[in-house]
């Protein structure tokens, strides 16, 4: 032990903890440019530990010593206990339909005391990371069968179904991201192309005409059978799956996706994702808007589009070189809601303009390589699983934040990794970061 | 396994560059090719505000203000930004209902398009203003914007100092280069019109950056970007507001005008026009209505007289005759005429009032007894002046004079739109009689001021000044001075600064006029109207018209011997000059002398101040007005009743006949008022057409009444035809 305490450094990669700490510190950086206001004494506020800038700066300490903590503990610790974090994670989000508490709308958070609260959902995403490696590593699975792709799915969704239920519909998504590291692990490819025609057909109902789109649908059907009909006359199976395919897709198209808008959809959410693709929802059809008014309630009515726009006017007002260090007039006048948690983006885009989104890209896109790089060096199933799962989250939390702010998204509630204000969410991905750091610095060892 | 699916990390990666390289593609469509951007961004975030800056201050002679600036605020909206506002609280605050906010919104997005900002509520009082303020947040697009007012602390002068109202599209078509917006005020009238780009001073615009909740966050790019506002500058006149005060009061109850002038430098001293109104009556938030009904009211309180009332001058023209004459060499002083009580050398017979002999044996006496005779006789001199031959030549040297001395031209006062009446082009006459068929005999009343000249109140006044000063005048004119004159500034008053010298008759030729005049006041027609320790001279006119009742002239300057003021008073259908026009013009000059008048004296002040001169044709109109409006109050009262009516009668059973009746009946109602009240609409027609030839005064018909001729009659009437 002692030896090893010595050489903690050992075998960290220095490059994700540089890029970590860039990271970090621009996130402090943009925050600052949220808070301020001329004519204030910054320092005295940043030392008065106030204002956010000087909390996320607070948080950054404590991640800094929880990071030391987590590169100082014995990597065999995190196989030993996933499973058992799994169990834990589930049973406090479990706990929160009882002992949550009400933030924002959401029963997610348990108090903790001091005015700290904790989001096991956030928590769980790191549980999930790991227990989903712990899965995947066993010495006698074939992740070839079926069963043992079920029980993968399973582990994934079963915290994405209970972030559903508390309203977090943006935390219930991160989850899909695993997806991608179980495709890497083998998850047969065709169930990402359903799943993206799937996501293009929602699209294509939502942008086009109802009609229209059946007929379209229709005719590529039938010019298949054409290309393909001497295929069809060797395998009468092939149309028979031509035919399904056809009627499962008009099926979704005329019913499904209204369904789904009008029944499991609340009235903002189809607003936001009709707005994603420029287009304006009727609540009069919602279910849940319908039985609000029956409750005497004013249920509402407008689009709401306030949020997407003043995010798109910050970035775009950037221009190409951006309008300069707490320059920005959007985000000086507090224009964009949100703007130091889901919505930082936007300060960065309107202060530093496209130069500054690239090379803030770059430095995301260049993490995220790295720890694919990372992940493909290791031995251990283990290891290589958790690092793919970290390597996911990160992608889709930063393309999912980045998309929603530039008006390619719906708006949902997903945090920019390491950038958007708040302890349980740097938190997180410290953790998520630094264990994958611990794993990597000991991938001489093999992890079961 | 992991060898197997190795190739599968490729194609994570892929769809990792794939997404970044969407987001990139989506950020340069956003930040490099949309351009409305940054502009949805100014409009966000940048509150332009319109700094007005104080406008120039005018003061009177005695450097007291005649007008001054007071703050109001206006409710401005901007439509298109307006989407989100509570209208029914807004409405509730204004005391209207939402279909009038409605029209109102559509009246301004049709008249000044939905994106500018213009005024919803303007002069907004200051309770009203204090409650918007507190719940300006529930209104997106509308805004509170500041300006100054004109309050006017004495009163007085309304036709003078003009108005300022709102610049509306046709104002700003004229006035592109000038940098009007929507919603700003500018002079319209008077001297605020004439001095508009020296009393506005320059805008200043300060570039405020604002939050989501519009609160100012503080200077955009630290005021860069900003201009500071200039004040207008002040304007110093040479009223005296004093004056300016009593004249408008002996004038009230009269319609008529009063001009005095500082023959000295032309400065005029106190105009007006009667009737008149109080200046403070078009500002503030009664404006509209107030100016709607000064614009209808037929006896035109907005029409300055003075400078565009056209008056046949009658006797008051006799002194300047005498002076061209003298002028000519035509005439010595000693010039005397046999006058028996008419004039008859032309075969009319022109009436004079005096019959005993001599009274006209020289010019001094022949003025201060105001002979026609003699007058007629020293016109038709200077028509027939063998020095140019014919009596066309003869008139057009007469007629040059009278230009020269001001009449018939305008004197470039600094008011706008001055008139500059009549004397009468040659072409009128070979139009009217022929070429070459009039002669001195045919126009001869224009020696005693009739025919066809006219003259306005201040081309007397000038008239006047010219006397007194023995031969030149400076241009009547109201500034004397601008605050921090400028270079530029000589546009406005170089003009009024050169001396015009009209003729260089010797002093004795002017004496002989002067003593003449002063003689009026002695033993003449205004041996009755004195000015308490000053010799005056002075000459009372009373012109025939063809609108009823004589014209009361009165021209005066004084004292005698030192000239300080020149008055012209006219009162409209008042009798004799000597009556009421006279000792109108000896106040004016009185108090400007004096300072003061004599305590003696007050009563009279107060008596031609009551005495109600107004003809019974205008009173006739206001009754009529009064009529109308009482029958309509009246008949808006029935009809709210039988409405009343109708319903409680339709909610006790019988529905459709009695609903049927009863408005029927109040229709009923209106007919037999109307019957009542005869000729509501003819008098609306007729009067006031009837009206406004009294005062632009076309005075061809005058000359009828002299020419007892039948020929000659039906010669003018042919004419006319």
């Amino acid at each position: 032990m002692s030896t090893r305490n010595i050489f903690v450094s050992k075998g960290v990669d220095w490059t994700i903890v540089t890029l970590y700490a860039i990271l970090v510190g621009i996130g402090i950086l943009c925050i600052f440019m949220v808070e301020y206001r001329s004519g204030t004494n910054w320092l005295q506020l940043f030392l008065g530990g106030k204002t956010n800038y000087s909390k996320q700066l607070i948080f950054a300490g404590v991640c800094t010593l929880v990071a030391t903590f987590i590169l100082l503990a014995d990597s065999k610790l995190f196989t030993a206990f996933a499973n058992l974090t799994y169990v834990f994670g589930i049973l406090l989000m479990l706990a929160t339909f009882v002992i949550g508490k009400d933030i924002k709308g959401s029963r997610s958070w348990i108090a903790l005391g001091g005015g700290f609260n904790l989001q096991p959902a956030e928590l769980c995403k790191i549980f999930t990371a790991l227990a989903l490696a712990k899965y995947l590593s066993m010495q006698n699975l074939d992740f070839s069968k079926k069963r043992s792709q079920l029980i993968a799915v399973g582990i994934v969704l079963l915290p994405a179904l209970l972030a559903r239920l508390q309203h977090e519909t943006g935390l219930a998504l991160v989850y899909l991201s695993f997806f991608i590291a179980m495709y890497r692990e083998g998850l047969p490819a065709e169930i990402l192309v359903i799943g993206i025609s799937f996501g293009a057909l929602v699209v294509a109902t939502l942008i086009v005409d109802p009609n229209i789109l059946a007929i379209t649908l229709t005719l590529i059907a039938a010019i298949l059978i054409y290309i393909l009909r001497r295929q069809i006359k060797r395998n009468s199976r092939l149309l028979m799956i031509i035919v399904a395919t056809w009627a499962i897709c008009v099926g979704i198209q005329r019913f499904a996706v209204p369904y789904i808008f009008n029944n499991v959809f609340e009235c903002y959410q189809s607003q936001r994702i009709y707005s994603a693709v420029g287009k304006d929802y009727d609540c009069t059809q919602n279910k849940h808007n319908k039985s609000e008014i029956a409750a005497g309630l004013k249920g509402s009515f407008k689009p709401d589009d306030y949020n997407v726009r003043q995010s798109k006017i910050a970035i775009g007002s950037g221009g190409f070189s951006g309008r300069g260090f707490l320059k920005g007039t959007q985000t000086r006048g507090k224009y964009v809601p949100e703007q130091h948690t889901d919505f930082i983006f936007t300060s960065l885009g309107e202060a530093f303009g496209f130069i500054g989104c690239a090379i803030f890209l770059m430095i995301y896109l260049f993490l995220l390589f790295r720890i694919v790089n990372i992940a493909e060096r290791q031995r251990s199933t283990f290891s290589r699983v958790y690092a793919y799962s970290v390597a996911s989250i990160l992608f889709f939390h930063i393309a999912v934040n980045v998309c929603m702010t530039i008006g390619l998204f719906p708006i949902i509630g997903i945090a920019l990794p390491l950038i958007s204000y708040g302890g349980s969410s740097l938190l997180t991905f410290t953790v998520l970061i630094f264990i994958l750091l611990r794993l990597d610095a000991d991938r001489q060892m093999v992890l079961r | 396994m992991s060898v197997f699916n190795q190739s599968r990390s490729r194609v994570v990666q892929i769809i990792f560059l794939l997404i970044f390289v969407v987001i990139l593609i989506q950020l340069i469509n956003l930040q490099i090719f949309s351009s409305k951007y940054k502009l949805a961004a100014e409009n966000n975030a940048i509150y332009r505000k319109i700094v007005y800056p104080d406008r120039g201050i005018i003061f009177d002679r005695k450097k007291k203000a005649m007008l001054e600036n007071t703050i109001s605020y206006d409710l401005v909206v901007t439509p298109i930004e307006s989407k989100g506002a509570d209208t029914l609280s807004l409405c509730a605050l204004l005391n209207i209902d939402t279909a009038e906010y409605k029209k109102r919104m559509r009246e301004i997005v049709f008249k000044y398009t939905a994106v500018k900002p213009s005024v919803f509520e303007a002069l907004l009082s200051q309770e009203l203003y204090a409650k918007l303020y507190e719940n300006m947040y529930k209104f997106p697009g509308f805004n509170l914007t500041d300006r100054s007012v004109r309050t006017y602390p004495f009163n007085t002068g309304a036709q003078v100092l003009g108005y300022i109202a709102e610049v509306d599209t046709s104002f700003l078509r004229r006035h592109k280069e000038d940098g009007y917006e929507m919603g700003d005020y500018a002079g319209m009238n008077g001297l605020e019109r004439t001095y508009e780009k020296v009393l506005m001073g320059e805008r200043g615009i300060k570039r405020f950056v604002r939050d989501n909740k519009s609160r100012i966050q503080g200077a955009y790019e630290n005021g860069m970007f900003d201009t500071t506002a200039v004040a207008g500058r002040n304007l110093y006149t040479s009223v005296d507001v004093e004056v300016q005060q009593l004249a408008e009061k002996l004038l009230a109850n009269k319609i008529g005008s009063a001009v005095a002038i500082n023959p000295k430098t032309g400065g005029i001293i106190a105009m007006v026009s009667s009737p008149n109104y109080n200046p403070n009556d078009l500002t503030g938030s009664a404006r509209r209505k107030n100016l709607g009904r000064m614009l209808l009211d037929t006896a035109r309180p907005m029409f300055n007289r003075a400078i565009k009332g056209q008056y046949p001058p009658g006797s008051t023209f006799k002194p300047l005759g005498a002076v061209i004459a003298l002028d000519e060499g035509l005439i010595t002083p000693d010039y005397g005429f046999p006058c028996y009580g008419s004039y008859t050398n032309c075969g009319v017979i022109v009436k004079c009032e005096h019959k005993n002999a001599g009274h006209a044996a020289s010019l001094r006496l022949a003025l201060a007894n105001s002979c026609n005779s003699y007058f007629s006789q020293v016109f038709r001199m200077a028509i027939d002046n063998p020095e140019y031959h014919n009596s066309t030549l003869g008139y057009l040297k007469w007629k040059d004079y009278m230009n020269k001395f001001g009449m018939g031209t305008t004197l470039d006062v600094d008011l706008p739109s001055e008139n500059k009446a009549s004397v009468p082009d040659t072409s009128v006459y070979n139009r009217a009689y022929g070429r070459n068929r009039w002669n001195s005999c045919t126009i001869l009343t224009l020696g005693i001021g009739q025919d066809k000249m006219t003259a306005t109140p201040m081309q007397l006044a000038n008239m006047m000044c010219i006397i007194a000063n023995k031969g030149y005048y400076y241009t009547p004119h109201f500034v004397d001075s601008i605050e921090h004159e400028q270079r530029d500034d000589t546009v406005y008053l170089a003009k009024y600064r050169k001396k015009h010298s009209v003729i260089h008759t010797s002093d004795t030729v002017f004496r002989a006029v002067h003593d003449g005049m002063h003689d009026v006041t002695v033993y003449g027609t205004a041996s009755a109207i004195k000015v308490p320790g000053v010799e005056y001279c002075a000459k009372t006119g009373t012109a025939q018209n063809p609108h009823g009742k004589n014209h009361s002239l009165f021209v005066c300057f004084a004292p005698k011997d030192n000239p300080k003021i020149a008055v012209a008073v006219i009162v409209e259908n008042a009798g004799y000059g000597s009556t009421w026009a006279g000792p109108i013009g000896a106040f004016i000059m009185e108090k400007y002398l004096n300072d003061t008048i004599a305590a003696d004296r007050l009563e009279e002040v107060e008596r031609i101040s009551k005495a109600d001169l107004i003809p019974t044709a205008i009173k006739d109109w206001y009754v009529k007005k009064e009529n109308q409006r009482q029958a309509k109050i009246f008949l808006e009262a029935e009809a709210a009743k039988a409405e009343r009516e109708a319903e409680s009668k339709q909610s006790t059973n019988d529905e459709e006949e009695n609903s049927e009746k009863i408005p029927l009946g109040s229709e009923k109602n209106i007919e037999q008022l109307e019957m009542i009240l005869p000729d509501n609409k003819n008098s609306k027609s007729t009067l006031p057409a009837n009206k406004k030839d009294s005062s632009k005064k076309k005075s061809t018909n005058t000359t009828t009444t002299y020419m007892i001729d039948d020929n000659k009659k039906w010669l003018v009437k042919k004419s006319k035809a």
